[in-house]
């Protein structure tokens, strides 16, 4: 991405399991490739209507929420943080919205018309905003207060959930307002919308790693705090925009997922979501201890995930064990990322 | 004035207890060591001297199992040896101490020693025994201290201690102390010869890697020499001059002057002035001033403020009393940020902690700085990033194959440059440099001082830190002395020689009227 800052790499097949992305891209397509024998349709692509349909279609818009949540997960990983309140900010967006929102449906001179409570732009913003709010909480808990990461995002997992409640007061808000849909089920050039946001968003943040100082700061921040401070870099002020960015891209992902579902649950609203973004940004490659990370990575780690849960319900995984087989998986996945677990592997194969 | 523990040589008893032949040892691409060899006698201090990169580094690690050798014997006591593990090793009685104490300051000081392998009774850990075993390790090595109080509570010179009293164990035949001193003062360095004496006394042989000269021909009864892999000679340290053994590592002959640098007075203009500046519990008020083109030394023992001194001067500490001008402006420091802002650089003490971010490139750690003086938005460009890197990397001699290297793959000597490059790519009016050559071998020492003092000739002001007092009245126009976190004392260099230096930290010699001036 940055030009004439790639490092040399031969096309040997030593030189490419070393690259960084080796395994996340290879696992995937392992993953594919199972999906594609055991399920001879897998690939096949349609254009009706002007869209594109298909399985992987189907993941990649499915997968949309958890690549937005680990794209906001691995900045914060990279600066030796983490973040388990995304997915009650995902909630609290989600019930931003959908209280704004609101919507009913009425019949005006035979036509079915949806009136809004508040124009669409300014519920969008404000969901956002309180979503980036939330995060900006959480950098200031845990770079002006200095309390760990896990503790200081773990007051906003636990209370963030009763925040969306009293928002939505206690209910499943539904949505009845059509245009809001588009973001979570629209098509825009034949693809689902909403990888047209998560792509932006990918844009955006490669645009701000590589093209300004972030990525150099945030890396370095990561990588020794100490020396970060010593070298002129305000680590405060960085610790700061990126939990506010992270609780952004949650609320981006509460928007999609509340429109997908055309409801805001204050309960059950990403769900679980802050662990399967946490395991989609390691899946990809950044080390939970800070320092290099890796955005596309973070993105194929996304993708893997909703593969996998894609792949257990369509192949008719007994639904009493699919999440043990997932954890079998992640596992598995785990292991052949590792080189210490290769290395092992390898050198009990050549004794024997 | 420094001790020594040098054995008359004819005591040494006859037969080797470890003989190393011709081990060789590559790594992808570098060939670490060519038929390196090593003898070590029971009841000898043996020190394996080299530049960075000569390979005694590897050399330890192939005995300590970390690096099996690729080719080569090994014979410990007449026996073979294949040591594949560090735990194999130290299972054949060779204990190591690195040079960063690898102990938990959270434990006590007795669970440290007896970790992985804590004495039990039925299945539970004995801890009366614990203390017991610990009390006598301690006492074995006459270290006073208490085995029940975490060990971070004892400053870094008792942790090695522990750490030695930890891997010499119950009957360690070999230990290794790989740089043990770089982090002691004059006194605790004397405290550390004294407990080498006593093990040599046991017959331990010990294999000491040190970069100091002084401190090798105070202890060593032995010297093997490295060089590009290969071991250059190995001789009894009284036959062998330091000039000679100075010209055994670097390859060439050196001349006597090339050791020292003479700086003298200039009639330079004042860039910078500290006064009264001080923090709570960690330095007195003092005062300061740095002139351009000038280089300001300050001596003082481990601990007597030196680089509390130069962290407030840079903002990285807040002081509570005082203030500083630069150029005759009032200067506010709330960060390092601040510092930078206005001009200043500051090489930390601690290259590891505080200077290199290890998995980031050469060229990065070169940048960062710059960059963060830019800020954000005014982004080099990768291609400008790469130029100046190498403009860097070249005037400083930094050996790398790549400035895309991750800087933690290079030497000490070479990381140390690369920081320094970090912050000449600022072009900064105040350079402050605390141990700048710490754990750096003699010749890249040397390259580094040169081309910071060709600079300094350039108007650039500079704050040199150094343990050794040696280096500091070379480099220095002015010391300021500091004794128990306070100034006592500040001269021009040539006023000064080591012993006068020593008085005034003893406090048997003080210049009252230069502090008055």
């Amino acid at each position: 991405m940055t030009p004439g800052a790639g490092s040399i790499t031969r096309p040997s097949l030593a030189g490419l399991t070393r690259s960084a992305q080796f395994w996340p891209v290879a696992v995937l397509l392992l993953l594919l490739a199972t999906n594609g024998i055991l399920n001879p349709n897998f690939f096949a692509l349609s254009w009706r209507e002007g869209h594109l349909y298909g399985a992987p279609v189907d993941i990649l818009n499915r997968a949309a929420p958890l690549m937005a949540v680990a794209l906001g997960m691995t900045v914060v990983i990279a600066t030796r943080g983490i973040d388990i309140s995304v997915g009650a900010v995902v909630a609290i967006a989600a019930a931003v919205a959908a209280a704004l929102i609101g919507g009913k449906l009425s019949i005006v001179e035979g036509q079915q018309t949806y009136e809004t409570l508040t124009s669409m732009p300014i519920a969008l913003v404000a969901a956002l905003g309180v979503a980036a709010l939330c995060g900006l909480f959480n950098g200031v808990l845990v770079a002006t207060v200095g309390i760990q990461p896990i503790i200081a995002t773990l007051i906003l997992m636990v209370a963030g959930r009763g925040i969306a409640q009293l928002v939505t007061g206690g209910q499943i808000i539904t949505i009845y307002y059509k245009p809001y849909f588009f973001i979570g089920s629209g098509y825009l050039l034949g693809l689902p919308f909403s990888l047209w946001l998560v792509g932006g968003l990918l844009a955006l943040m490669a645009w701000l790693k590589h093209r300004t100082a972030l990525g150099l700061f945030i890396q370095a921040s990561g990588g020794n705090p100490a020396a970060a401070r010593l070298a002129g870099i305000n680590a405060r002020g960085l610790l700061l925009a990126v939990y506010a960015f992270c609780g952004f891209t949650a609320g981006l992902a509460g928007l999609m997922i509340s429109s997908n579902v055309k409801s805001a649950d204050g309960n059950n609203a990403g769900q679980l979501l802050e662990l399967d973004a946490i395991l989609a940004v390691t899946l990809g490659g950044t080390s939970l201890l800070g320092g290099r990370f890796s955005l596309r990575g973070s993105v194929l780690g996304a993708l893997i995930i909703q593969t996998l849960t894609t792949s257990i319900y369509s192949l008719g995984v007994p639904p009493e064990i699919n999440l043990v087989v997932k954890a079998v998986v992640v596992f598995a996945v785990c292991l052949v990322q590792s080189p210490e677990a290769r290395a092992w592997l390898f050198r009990r194969r050549t004794i024997a | 004035m420094r001790p020594s523990i040098v054995n008359d040589v004819r005591s040494v008893s006859t037969s080797p207890v470890l003989e190393m032949h011709g081990i060789d040892k590559s790594f992808v691409g570098v060939h670490a060591l060519q038929d390196a060899r090593l003898r070590l006698w029971p009841g000898e201090v043996h020190a394996v001297m080299g530049q960075n990169g000569a390979g005694k580094s590897t050399l330890i690690k192939v005995l300590t199992g970390v690096h099996p050798a690729d080719a080569g014997t090994m014979h410990l006591a007449g026996k073979a040896i294949r040591p594949d593990s560090p735990k194999a090793a130290q299972a054949l009685g060779i204990a190591t101490v690195y040079q960063e104490v690898n102990l938990c300051p959270n434990l006590s000081v007795a669970e440290n020693i007896l970790a992985g392998r804590m004495p039990r009774r039925w299945g539970w850990i004995d801890w009366r025994a614990v203390r017991r075993l610990a009390t006598e390790s301690l006492e074995r090595l006459q270290i006073d201290i208490d085995p029940d109080r975490l060990l971070g509570e004892y400053p870094i010179a008792v942790q090695q201690m522990v750490a030695i009293a930890r891997a010499v164990g119950m009957d360690a035949r070999i230990l290794i102390l790989d740089e043990p001193t770089s982090s002691l003062d004059e006194v605790e360095t004397g405290r550390l010869f004294a407990l080498m004496r006593r093990l040599k006394e046991r017959g331990v042989a010990i294999l000491f890697i040190t970069h100091f000269l002084d401190q090798t021909y105070a202890t060593a009864d032995r010297i093997t020499v490295m060089r590009n892999g290969r071991v250059v000679g190995e001789h009894l340290t009284q036959d062998l001059p330091k000039l000679e053994l100075v010209s055994l590592m670097v390859g060439r002959a050196v001349a006597a002057s090339d050791l020292v640098t003479t700086r003298r007075a200039t009639a330079a203009r004042p860039l910078m002035q500290a006064r009264g500046l001080g923090r709570r519990a960690s330095v007195e008020p003092l005062d300061l001033e740095l002139r351009k083109g000038e280089v300001l030394g300050l001596a003082g023992l481990l601990g007597s403020g030196r680089t509390e001194t130069a962290r407030l001067l840079f903002g990285a500490d807040r002081a509570d009393t005082g203030e500083i001008t630069l150029e005759g402006a009032l200067l506010r420091l709330h960060s390092p940020r601040d510092a930078l802002r206005a001009g200043l650089a500051f090489c930390p003490e601690e290259r590891k902690t505080d200077g290199i971010v290890a998995e980031l490139s050469v060229r990065e750690n070169i940048v960062l700085a710059l960059q963060a003086r830019r800020g954000v938005f005014r982004h080099l460009a990768p291609r400008e990033q790469r130029a100046l890197a190498l403009r860097y990397i070249e005037a400083l001699g930094v050996k790398t194959a790549d400035p895309e290297m991750p800087i933690g793959q290079l030497s000490g000597g070479n990381q140390q440059k690369a920081i320094i490059a970090r912050w000449l790519a600022t072009q900064p009016r105040l350079l402050i440099l605390d141990e700048p050559t710490r754990g750096i071998d003699v010749a890249a020492k040397q390259e580094i001082m040169d081309r910071v003092l060709a600079l300094c000739g350039e108007g650039l002001a500079i704050l040199f830190i150094s343990s050794e007092l040696e280096e500091v009245l070379h480099t220095s126009h002015r010391v300021a002395v500091l004794r128990d976190r306070r100034k006592v004392a500040e001269l021009p260099a040539e006023e000064l020689d080591e012993a006068r230096v020593l008085r005034i930290i003893a406090g048997h010699d003080d210049p009252v009227e230069e502090l008055a001036a």
